[in-house]
């Protein structure tokens, strides 16, 4: 396909400043918790203290009379009212897990499970009642070693599941056994990856009001999927879809974790319907910790065989992986170890390979998508590879990796396991990268200061990462998730755009996204291109933001309602002149002979004769100035795309302690709407893969107890710690869309805690050590150092 | 011994963004939760309620303090600002805004969740030691937590503003 | 996450304090500067069922010099004593400590006795107290008492205070010609509590070192006066075979226990490490192949 008609506008590809940033500069934003609505009731929830025990009693009498308490609701109350969910994707064979509801009945199964809520006046005195509430527990044998989470003699949490596995998926290709038996050198390793969690800075957050009188349900919600959402809400508390509008506001952060289905967010929505008027539920910090969807916690045996000429002969990888008792609800917690068994060594030429990955039950808190799902974990490992290999073999890592790229005449190349790359540019991107951080310089700084006792590593992590998904990731699975998003746009009366996107907004830029290529399209002024989000009864129906999917699917919405609209104004000017479309453009919101430049008439004069003078419209032309179109990426399970990322370290050998003297960033988007948000969205991705290659860790006792659930303990990446992140480009247009737009917004994490580890390794190289777990704390440093007894 | 009656609720009379205000505050309340919920000024925001994100610092007499660790009723008597009036008011009301246009500019936010307190952080440096080296800067800023943003285009933003105003 | 139901005291002077303290016991809590008491009560892990609001108490605030004393005002926020000329001058440990302390909206608001009397093991004053041999002011009913600083650190958050008393100021000598501090330790994250550190005062000539006191933090249930590594270090120059002899009696002095975050074995090597490293500030020894 040819490049988008721009007629000669620039937005597109232009840094822009966001215009719908300067409200939250001014504190005028307005999130969840801002909304206040008459007679609003706050509700907080009992949780479990226990990871897994059995409900002996439940008592809620004196809760339900305490100071400011309305109601109370128990899971029972809830049950009554709202199906039951299973969070299983069709399309992963053998996959299951067990029916949950909103509120804990008989049983909890990780502590933090939400077991019965109170609504009242405040949040206080609804904080007040909880401890009024009188239940004994029962405690249960838990499960909590993913390690051992199989065995025979190990507790089955679910019963009716006849065992702890959730699924199992195998992945090869050629004879994985004969490559390693002819192997002159096989590398291996066991990489660890923690739990960690999304820590939006806003927390999860939702105001549902019931108007009992018409049957209309309003959820304000913190959410990234407003449309996912009502179908949810709708069919749980078996509503008809009409009945049910959600609004997603201004969102503070989401990075995936506000795409899944949480009990204390349906209990607050059935306490609407149940008391008819508006309820809202903030979740506070400490319970985020339990009550978010954690991520990660991988466990893969790896190893590579080599030939004696340092050939890739073949990759085997074995990854499992704890998903807390339940599949996540409704997109399953198969995704990551999805990316995993795919995506091992996928950026090389990786021989022969086999992976397995194994997702089990376990008593700690929830799992599910979160930012880059599963790809930190296949760049860990892939990277950790073949960085040992490079070692093996005395070879540069920079050079091993070029030698080993997926040739440029490969593509598009069908992966094992499913995923077809288009077209990577990963020569490119490597030699690009090199050149930003002055590789060569950077080695022979280290050599020089390793002789002073200063110990200096360089990581590189090239990733391989799915964008623009198709229905393969939910709606071939039986999720009733959209892959299509549309954008409705309408010309104004006074020659403006309002843009109506399905694409919604967490501070990526969606909003900017719209702007920006709706007025590159039209041909308008960008400030007079107004662009509504985040609300099922104003815009058309679509799938939001995640995956990596705003830009690419939403923004290609918009281009074609754009193109459309443009060719519906051409045709009314020509009409109205009696003359061709094709000898007419748009241009600064003008209409103009495409060849002199000539102004014919302006927006406004278009707009107010197809709405106030239709009659000088001729009788049988209806000029159609609102149009929508719609998208989605139909060719492939994914526009995968490609980056290489780079750090540089220092680690104090007698600490421990590791500081990040520099990271640098290539990455492939296609093409780049706004680099002012490209940029520092992979610096902010970045700086989370960092977080979890140096500090995030969720900590659990052997009993499932989370153990730093706060923010003094869990510790997230802050400003002092952080390296200044150079980020460059290769661009590689996606072929299945006229905009040729491909995700940007993993990119960050996918490779960024890779590179931070190859680089912690680079530095401990003289000493001989290896550490191949995230994070790398000081004391994982000193013990691979021999430091510590 | 004249004792008084501990107090649950209080008379509290104190000024925000220049105007005074005058209300009985529950003595449990603290100072951000009164802001939103009882003046609407929910531009400071609650991210922890422990003191350890800084979504809520604000300034209470000329320096700045996490809202969510001071009771509403120890504002009695102060003069407060907040987002919503540190841009115009008295103390380094310019300094705010200018890092305003310079977030803006270089899109030094995306959720915009940590971005009002962050400006007022910022401001504090600026006013005090606008030749801060970026790595100050970073310490300074390193109590205010964003999930978004990799901290970067932030601190180029407050450099940018340090550098204007140290005439360097 | 909303604190709990109390009611609120403000009194008007450190009698009608006392006065307040004698009525309501262990029920009541002080409110200094509140950065870590009312995180707790918003987390709800503690439920005084009053709080007595000090901030009002003028005369508990602020830093001066009298008799060859520095007194510090239990009120004085962290932020006064960051920029004091005087703390600069006569305790300039104190001044090295103070940026690691938090964060500057925290120490715009936190005070000098308010973390003292909540004896964080982790916490830096604590610890600089006991180098610079502080003592504390304490004001109870019975009239007034000082504690020696190596002594109020009874345990896990514990001191010497008892119910019914308030910390008023402390007390530190000032610095002597020679006196010179270091101060150090390591965290995770810039404001964070260390894993460890140390805070050392000591006359300093040349590379020789006398009267050390050198103060741990982090490692132990309180803070830990370090005193065999001490006297070693008392005994001559501050050669690299001292200072690795001074690390060798730090088995005496720490015994540090593993915990949810970090091993004992390597908050010892920490504490080893920033031994040879504070040492080689005062001294301005090139220290590093000395260090284990």
């Amino acid at each position: 396909m040819s490049a988008p008609d721009r007629s000669g506008n620039t937005t597109i590809g232009a840094a822009l400043p966001r215009t719908n940033a300067l409200r939250l500069l001014s504190g005028r934003g307005q999130y969840v918790d801002d909304l206040n609505p008459p007679r609003c009731l706050h509700a907080a929830v009992l949780r479990s203290p226990y990871a897994h025990a059995r409900i002996a009693s439940l008592d809620v009498a004196a809760a339900a009379i305490a100071p400011g308490v309305v109601r109370v609701l128990t899971g029972r109350d809830v049950a009554a009212m709202c199906d039951p969910y299973v969070g299983v994707l069709k399309h992963v064979p053998g996959m299951q897990s067990a029916a949950q509801l909103p509120l804990a009945v008989d049983r909890a199964c990780w502590q933090g499970e939400p077991v019965a809520l109170v609504a009242a006046t405040t949040r206080a005195e609804a904080e007040d009642a909880l401890a009024l509430i009188e239940i004994e527990w029962e405690e249960l044998p838990v499960v909590t070693d993913a390690e051992t989470a199989l065995h025979p003699d190990t507790p089955v949490i679910h019963p009716e599941l006849g065992g702890n596995l959730c699924f199992e998926r195998v992945v090869t290709e050629g004879d994985v056994a004969a490559a390693f038996a002819q192997a002159a050198h096989v590398v291996e390793a066991e990489f660890i990856t923690s739990r960690h969690t999304a820590a939006t800075l806003e927390p999860r957050t939702i105001l549902a009001d019931f108007n009992a009188a018409d049957g209309q349900l309003t959820v304000w919600h913190s959410t990234q999927v407003p449309y996912m959402m009502q179908w949810i809400i709708a069919r749980h508390f078996r509503l008809a879809e009409t009945q049910v509008r959600v609004i997603a506001p201004d969102v503070g952060g989401g990075f995936g974790m506000k795409i899944h289905i949480y009990g204390d967010e349906m209990a607050a929505v059935a306490a609407s319907l149940l008391l008819g008027r508006p309820v809202k539920f903030v979740a506070d910090r400490l319970e985020s910790f339990v009550g978010d969807f954690h991520a990660r916690g991988h466990r893969v045996r790896a190893r590579m065989a080599l030939s004696k000429d340092g050939d890739i002969l073949g990759v085997e990888a074995d990854d499992l992986y704890g998903i807390g008792p339940y599949s996540g609800y409704p997109r399953g917690s198969a995704n990551e170890g999805l990316q995993v068994s795919n995506l091992v060594c996928a950026a090389y030429r990786r021989g022969a390979y086999r992976a397995v990955s194994r997702a089990v039950f376990q008593n700690k808190a929830m799992y599910g998508q979160y930012r880059a799902v599963g790809h930190p974990v296949a760049c860990l490992v892939s990277e950790g590879l073949m960085d040992l290999a490079a070692a093996k073999l005395g070879i540069d890592p920079a050079e091993f990796r070029r030698r080993h790229y997926l040739s440029p005449e490969s593509y598009p190349l069908k992966l094992a396991g499913g995923p077809v790359l288009e077209k990577l540019s990963q020569h490119e991107a490597l030699e690009t990268l090199l050149q930003m951080m002055d590789y060569a310089g950077l080695r022979t700084e280290q050599k020089k200061l390793r002789t002073q006792g200063i110990h200096r590593g360089i990581g590189l992590a090239s990733f391989v990462e799915n964008s623009n998904p198709s229905a393969a990731t939910y709606g071939q699975g039986g999720v009733s998730i959209a892959s299509q998003d549309s954008c409705t746009l309408k010309l104004t009366a006074t020659g403006g755009v309002v843009a109506a996107s399905s694409i919604t907004e967490c501070g990526q830029g969606g909003y900017a996204v719209i702007q920006q290529v709706v007025a590159a399209v039209c041909g308008v002024p960008f400030a007079q291109v107004k662009v509504v989000i985040g609300d099922t009864e104003t815009t058309p129906v679509g799938g939001g933001v995640w995956g990596s999917r705003g830009t690419g699917i939403c923004g290609e919405a918009a281009l074609q309602a754009g193109k459309a609209l443009k060719a519906n104004i051409l045709a009314f000017v020509a009409r109205l002149q009696e003359s061709e479309a094709s000898l007419y453009d748009i241009r600064d919101g003008q209409v103009i002979r495409a060849q002199s430049g000539e102004e014919v008439m302006t927006l406004e004069a278009v707009a107010r004769t197809a709405y106030f003078r239709t009659d000088q419209v001729p009788k049988d032309f209806q000029p159609e100035l609102t149009v929508t179109r719609s998208y989605a990426q139909k060719t492939y399970n994914g526009a995968y795309t490609n980056g290489i990322q780079a750090s540089y370290v220092e680690v104090d050998t007698e600490t421990g302690f590791i500081k990040l003297l520099g990271h640098w960033v290539v990455d492939d988007c296609g093409t780049v709407i706004n680099p002012l948000l490209v940029d520092e969205q992979i610096r902010g991705a970045c700086v989370q893969g960092i977080g979890a290659a140096l500090f995030e860790q969720c900590v659990y006792s052997p009993e499932g107890q989370l153990m730093n659930g706060s923010l003094m303990d869990y510790l997230v990446p802050m400003a002092g710690e952080m390296p200044d992140i150079e980020v460059g480009h290769t661009c590689t247009p996606t072929a299945t869309s006229e905009l040729g737009a491909k995700g940007a917004g993993e990119a960050g994490t996918a490779g960024a805690s890779a590179a931070v580890l190859n680089a912690t390794n680079d530095a401990l190289g003289p000493f001989g050590g290896v550490v191949s777990e995230i994070p790398v704390t000081p004391e994982r440093i000193l013990r691979a150092l021999g430091r510590l007894s | 011994m004249n004792t008084p009656k501990p107090a649950t609720e209080l008379d509290v009379a104190f000024t925000v963004n220049g105007e005074r205000v005058e209300r009985r505050v529950p003595v449990r309340q603290n100072l951000a939760d009164f802001l939103r919920d009882t003046l609407g000024l929910t531009g400071t925001h609650v991210g922890c309620e422990h003191g350890v994100c800084g979504a809520c610092t604000l300034r209470c007499n000329g320096v700045i303090v996490r809202a969510c660790l001071m009771l509403a009723v120890q504002a009695d008597g102060a003069d407060i600002v907040t987002i919503e009036g540190a841009a115009t008011g008295n103390y380094d009301g310019a300094i705010v805004a200018d890092l305003q246009r310079e977030f803006h500019q270089r899109n030094a936010l995306q959720c915009g969740f940590c971005t009002p307190a962050m400006l007022l952080t910022a401001a504090e440096l600026v006013a005090a030691r606008p030749q801060a080296s970026r790595e100050e800067i970073r310490a300074h800023l390193s109590g205010n937590y964003c999930r978004c943003t990799g901290y970067q285009s932030i601190v180029d933003a407050v450099e940018s503003v340090c550098r204007s105003r140290s005439g360097t | 996450m909303k604190a709990p139901a109390f009611s609120y005291l403000r009194p008007e002077n450190i009698s009608q304090a006392i006065d307040f303290i004698d009525i309501y016991g262990d029920e009541a809590r002080w409110l200094a500067g509140g950065q870590s008491l009312l995180a707790a009560l918003n987390m709800r892990l503690a439920a005084p069922s009053v709080l007595i609001d000090i901030n009002g108490l003028s005369e508990l605030a602020g830093i001066s010099v009298n008799a060859g004393k520095l007194i510090i005002g239990a009120l004085t926020r962290h932020r006064e004593i960051e920029h004091s000329p005087l703390v600069a001058q006569h305790a300039s440990l104190l001044a090295l400590a103070m940026p690691h302390v938090a964060h500057a909206a925290v120490r715009n608001r936190g005070t000098f006795g308010g973390s003292i009397a909540f004896a964080d093991p982790a916490a830096e004053l604590p610890a600089c107290c006991i180098a610079l041999d502080a003592e504390f002011v304490i004001v109870g009913r019975g009239g007034e008492r000082r504690v020696r600083a190596r002594h109020f650190f009874t345990g896990l958050y514990e001191t010497a205070l008892q119910t019914g008393e308030i910390l008023v100021a402390a007390e530190i000598p000032c610095a002597r010609d020679k006196g010179r501090a270091a101060f150090r330790e390591l965290a995770r994250r810039h404001g964070d509590y260390a894993i460890a550190g140390l805070a050392v005062q000591a006359a300093v000539e040349g590379d020789v070192l006398r009267d050390v006191n050198i103060a741990f933090f982090g490692v132990d249930s309180k803070p830990v006066l370090a005193e065999h590594a001490a006297s070693v270090l008392e005994q001559g120059a501050a050669t690299p075979a001292r200072i690795e002899q001074a690390q060798h009696q730090l088995a005496q002095d720490l015994a540090p226990q593993d915990d949810v975050h970090y091993s004992g074995a390597m908050r010892m090597q920490l504490a080893r490490v920033l031994l040879a490293r504070a040492i080689g500030d005062l001294v301005n020894l090139e220290t590093k192949s000395a260090a284990r």
